[in-house]
């Protein structure tokens, strides 16, 4: 789409583009073009020397047995956030769709997650489910008789960075759900139900396939979000640990780079990030191209 | 709803009850640990009722942070995360906003060039490039200051696109009635295009504000002088041992106030958030 009317000026237009431009060159461009350039180097241990290398270091990271292993971790990671995430939002949804009293109420009380940082979260859980003194851990231990130690035990930490990541994001699933609830026709559904559809059916027959949409969006930024919106939770809860059992991709890059200063190697990673990113946005600009045919 | 189902509606209503309760217990768990003495949350199980040590922890916080780990006071923090919301969300705002006036208004060389150059960091976060953004940070000599903070986050390809998508629908009348009345672009950018765009700005700033409070990555590396702390690191930053060890009351007191502002952003402008969160990402 273009504008038919438009303004003539030699200079203006650059001018106004001007402060955007620079910031993009100089914290995106710059940066990402020495990353691709890093990732072709290694340096030796002291930091001195570096030396054009090839694929040599992306060649080393898939040899080496720690990335693959983030890279399950962080599939199971995202994989349990968004279904979780989306199944429990959609429900509320639902139900928030439904009710006709006190339906701005449930609102407001379910969309603030939204505004906690995600480290927040990783703390407000770390308190809740801390090994000795949790309030939660003591009532499993009491009630269910499960000794919950997420420092000691892979599983229950993933578990627990799973349950905070659900946590802090669900209110945005929610809103764009209740968003594509209200956008469906109310005759499609009566028609449905003067034919004699019951609840469960018009849900599985009509308001799901139309929600299809939204919920493939959805997954694209609830992935988005489990890959790297979810640092700061994660360096606030397990810090990757134990052992490498939460370090996902994105810890991995910060803990390499950071504090193993493994320049290279952590380059590498940062180049193979940037096209998992290339690749779900292109999925997602292809869903809105798709969107628009509707 | 198409028909009266009042055992559903019922069970909407404890679903919905369910999920609200389960969504703040967190929360209210933190509140409660942050009205009570340290000894007493330390107890197991803590109690599940306020306490009375609510003014004590918030002043100790504020005014002295906790003794253990960082020691700066809560009440800079704060003052560093606003400064850092603010400066993200007006900053984004303000270089979004012209460039894409100009990307709609003019036609000029390079156009599409500018246009796809800004649609491509909608690709890089942060996270992805953090390791040689912090070196370009360090060879500008901006780490620890507020410069440092924040003009690294303030290029972003969605309020640019929002606004484009915005302009796209303000009608071209417009546009030539003020030609006609002989009114330059920047006479038409701040008597029409600015006041017809106030929705989208408020909902923009929501949106950023949020996420400038809560930006963790980049202040955990930028700031190492515990007066740069923001609110967020301060938390993390206080976290030093193991359960027993760290001073909960005043981690709960500081976790309250790192949350109050954006709760309170959201919620006064809810209407604004959610337009603003639904249009943002289309």
């Amino acid at each position: 789409m273009e504008k038919r009317v438009v303004f003539r000026s030699a200079w203006l237009p650059y001018a106004l583009v001007a402060p955007q431009i620079a910031i993009t060159l100089v914290f995106f461009f710059w940066p990402a073009a020495q990353a691709l350039w890093y990732s072709f180097q290694l340096q030796d241990a002291f930091g001195l020397k570096t030396q054009f290398v090839g694929l040599q270091n992306f060649v080393t990271l898939f040899k080496d047995e720690n990335y693959l292993a983030s890279f399950r971790v962080t599939a199971v990671f995202s994989v349990l956030v968004a279904v979780i995430g989306l199944a429990a939002a959609l429900v509320l949804a639902l139900m928030a769709d439904r009710v006709v009293r006190g339906a701005m109420g449930y609102k407001t009380l379910l969309i603030w997650p939204y505004a906690v940082a995600p480290a927040v979260a990783g703390v407000l859980y770390a308190f809740l489910f801390a090994p000795s003194i949790g309030i939660v851990t003591y009532a499993l231990r009491r009630w269910f008789g499960i000794e919950w130690n997420w420092l000691l035990d892979g599983e229950q930490a993933m578990l627990l960075v799973v349950m905070a990541a659900v946590w802090n994001h669900v209110s945005y699933n929610f809103v764009f759900f209740l968003a594509g609830l209200q956008a469906i026709p109310r005759s499609l559904i009566e028609a449905a139900a003067i034919d004699g559809a019951g609840p469960a059916r018009r849900f599985w027959t009509v308001v799901f396939p139309l929600l299809s949409p939204t919920t493939f969006f959805l997954l694209v930024i609830n992935v988005v979000y489990a890959f790297f919106g979810t640092f700061g939770l994660i360096d606030a809860t397990t810090q990757g640990g134990p052992g490498q059992d939460t370090q996902i991709l994105v810890y991995k890059v910060y803990h390499d780079g950071v504090k193993a200063a493994d320049l290279g190697g952590s380059s590498a990673q940062s180049v193979i990030l940037m096209l998992i990113v290339i690749a779900l946005t292109v999925a997602q600009f292809r869903f809105i191209e798709r969107r628009v045919q509707y | 709803m198409v028909e009266k189902r009042p055992l559903l509606t019922a069970l909407s209503h404890a679903v919905l009850i369910l999920g609200v309760l389960v969504i703040a217990f967190p929360v209210y768990v933190t509140f409660v640990a942050s009205t009570h003495s340290l000894e007493r949350i330390l107890e197991v199980p803590m109690p599940l009722l306020p306490g009375d040590q609510l003014i004590e922890n918030y002043r100790q916080a504020l005014s002295a942070g906790s003794t253990k780990g960082s020691q700066a006071p809560v009440g800079t923090m704060l003052v560093n995360s606003t400064v850092m919301a603010l400066g993200i969300a007006l900053g984004k705002i303000a270089i979004s906003i012209i460039s894409a006036f100009a990307i709609v208004y003019f036609r000029f060389p390079l156009r599409m060039a500018f246009f796809w150059m800004i649609f491509i960091t909608l690709m890089l976060p942060v996270e992805v490039r953090i390791i040689p953004t912090f070196k370009v940070a360090a060879d500008l000599g901006i780490l620890n200051t507020y410069l440092g903070l924040t003009l690294p986050l303030i290029a972003s390809a969605t309020a640019t696109f929002l606004f484009r998508q915005f302009f796209l629908t303000v009608p071209d009348e417009l546009a030539e009635a003020a030609r006609i009345d002989g009114a330059g672009p920047m006479r038409f950018f701040w008597d029409v295009v600015l006041p017809l765009s106030k929705t989208s700005i408020a909902a923009l700033f929501v949106i950023q504000f949020i996420y400038g409070w809560n930006q963790y990555l980049w202040p955990l590396l930028v700031t190492t002088d515990e007066s740069m702390y923001t609110t967020v690191i301060g938390i993390k930053r206080m976290i030093v041992g193991s359960d027993a060890t760290n001073e909960w009351n005043l981690i709960m007191a500081t976790a309250i106030l790192a949350m109050l502002p954006p709760a309170l952003v959201v919620l006064v402008m809810q209407r604004w958030f959610v337009k603003g969160l639904v249009e943002t990402e289309k």
